[in-house]
């Protein structure tokens, strides 16, 4: 699937879910599934620290496709954290940098991205490009 | 039900408690952080700026002389609401922080030199230790901490203990805005007196919660902010025994707080105005006076009596809650409930709540060393205030309950 693809389809599954008590439900089960990061990936190098959570990304590069592996201390941002790696991982940096993640704004969680929530996630997406920048120049 | 608070009254003084969120109806528990503002407040600001805004001091003209006068005015009211002696003793500052620093600097430059010792506590709020830690950087002073006791108390034995000979000044919180803490502050002021230490109150969490009279807790210094007391933003007061204030150098330098310039010399204004510098915010003194005729109108003992009830209440109902941990239990406690759920994140809790209607604050609440003492990141906390009900703490708690289940 492309990264567009996969983001729509997010958002056909959250349209499912017309209360918010439901998608934030649902955000909570996907982050309770994130398998737990290796604790070498989980060290402060690849700490994004946020004022209320924070987050861990680390990435691996292989046969020219970038793996993003994650995690949070916070469960929703977990699964706000899992849906994001699901969906730019297995790609190669050119079609990561040269995505727009609209899905977030479209399941309506957009403020989960806004610098107020001081949550990790608004940083994250910035570290998912700069790894693909990254991987892009090292080749 | 309440007989000496009319609190469905009270809280049609305050639009925006009947504001929605989210469709739902709000339910304000983060006062704490700041209060909500009652109407005679905003309209106390509007008054000013329709029907006597001028420069304060210095005017012959007539706009002048009322702004002027309103300013006064309210200096006299503040003075009378924590019982100062002498509207000498009241300066204006942007709120608590300001009035530390205000402190820190003036107090600190002149009395602290290498050696000399400071106390502070370990539930302070970041604004009663960055200013010291800077002092204790420029002047090469030692931060001395009182500990706490398991319930969230101060450990009165190791803070006397701390007193020294270098002790130059005790900085504490009456009421910890984490914790609820009310600490023993009279009993401070007393044992560092009989050492002839000043004292330094943080009252920022105290003012609007119960009565303080300044002189008969013989504190030397007392500092709070307007907008945690139902008064408006950008506005504190710091309170300073005139014989302190008298013998302090200013902090800013500029217009108000001089008496004659020349670019060989200046001399400096009579108290109080030698510590305001430029021009006063003469609307939000007019406007904090308000907040505290307002309060005075109900009598802050009432507001006592049914702060207490609200906090009984919520925390014997949260306490029923599965996993309930509740951070600072001491027996005096003002209305603020710091707690976690299970292992619950305080994000995660807050967030959740917050869909729900319920505004609590999450986090480190500006005390990371205190965080630190718990062995925590963060908490939830609920803090009340007069207008609140028990209605809304009975949502508060079927929320949690609602959202701890999800986990
Ligand atoms: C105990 C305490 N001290 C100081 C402050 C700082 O007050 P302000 O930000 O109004 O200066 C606060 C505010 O949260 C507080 O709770």
């Amino acid at each position: 699937m492309t990264i567009n693809e996969k983001q729509d389809q997010i958002v056909e599954t959250f349209e499912e879910y017309t209360d918010w008590m439901d998608k934030y439900a649902y955000l909570i089960e996907l982050g309770n599934n994130l398998s737990p990061l290796d604790p070498k990936s989980k060290v402060n190098q690849n700490l994004i620290e946020g004022c209320q959570s924070r987050v861990w990304l680390d990435a691996e590069y292989t046969n020219g496709m970038i793996h993003f592996m994650a995690e949070s201390d916070a469960v929703i941002v977990k699964g706000i954290v899992s849906l994001l790696i699901d969906v730019v991982s297995d790609h190669t940096p050119d079609e990561i940098l040269n995505t727009d993640l609209y899905f977030i704004d479209k399941i309506g969680l957009k403020e989960h991205l806004s610098p107020t929530r001081a949550n990790g996630l608004l940083a994250m997406v910035k570290q998912i490009k700069l790894y693909a920048l990254a991987f892009k120049t090292k080749g | 039900m309440n007989e000496k608070l009319d609190i469905n009254a009270i809280r049609n003084d305050f639009p925006i408690l009947s504001r929605t969120v989210y469709d739902r109806p709000l339910i304000y528990l983060d006062n704490a952080a700041t209060t909500q503002k009652p109407r005679c407040v905003v309209e106390a600001i509007e008054h000013v700026y329709y029907h006597q805004n001028a420069n304060i001091h210095r005017g012959v003209h007539y706009l002048s002389q009322r702004a002027t006068e309103a300013h006064e005015t309210a200096r006299a009211t503040v003075r009378d609401f924590i019982h100062a002696t002498s509207s000498n003793e009241i300066v204006f500052t942007r709120g608590t922080t300001e009035a530390i620093n205000l402190l820190a600097t003036s107090y600190g430059e002149t009395f602290c030199n290498e050696g000399d010792e400071i106390i502070i506590s370990a539930m302070e709020h970041h604004a009663n230790i960055v200013p010291w830690q800077m002092l204790r950087d420029r002047k090469g002073i030692k931060l001395k901490i009182i500990p706490l006791t398991d319930l969230g108390e101060l450990n009165m034995t190791a803070f006397e203990e701390l007193l020294s000979e270098r002790t130059k000044l005790v900085s504490v919180a009456h009421v910890s805005n984490v914790l609820g803490t009310i600490n023993p502050i009279e009993e401070i002021i007393e044992k560092a007196h009989a050492r002839d230490i000043p004292v330094l109150i943080d009252g920022a969490q105290a003012v609007s919660h119960m009565p303080v009279d300044v002189q008969q807790l013989d504190a030397d210094f007392y500092v709070f902010s307007g907008h945690k007391m139902y008064g408006p933003n950008g506005i504190g007061v710091l309170y300073g025994k005139e014989k302190w204030l008298d013998i302090l150098p200013p902090y800013h330098g500029g217009g108000e707080m001089i008496a004659h310039v020349t670019f060989e010399k200046t001399t400096f204004a009579d108290l109080p105005f030698k510590f305001e510098a430029g021009t006063p915010d003469y609307v939000g003194s007019v406007a904090l006076a308000a907040a505290m005729n307002y309060l005075s109108s109900f009598g802050m003992e009432n507001i006592v009596a049914y702060e207490t009830d609200l906090l009984l209440d919520a925390t014997e109902k949260m306490m029923k809650i599965d996993g309930m941990h509740i951070y600072g239990t001491s027996s005096h406690k003002s209305s603020v409930i710091s707690f976690l759920v299970n292992d619950i994140h305080p994000f995660d809790m807050g967030t959740l709540l917050d869909r729900l209607g319920i505004a609590v604050r999450t986090g480190h609440h500006c005390a990371m060393p205190l965080m630190s003492a718990l062995g925590i990141d963060g908490t939830l906390r609920a803090s009340f205030a007069f207008y609140n009900t028990h209605e809304e703490i009975d949502a508060l708690v079927a929320g949690i309950e609602r959202i701890a289940k999800m986990f």
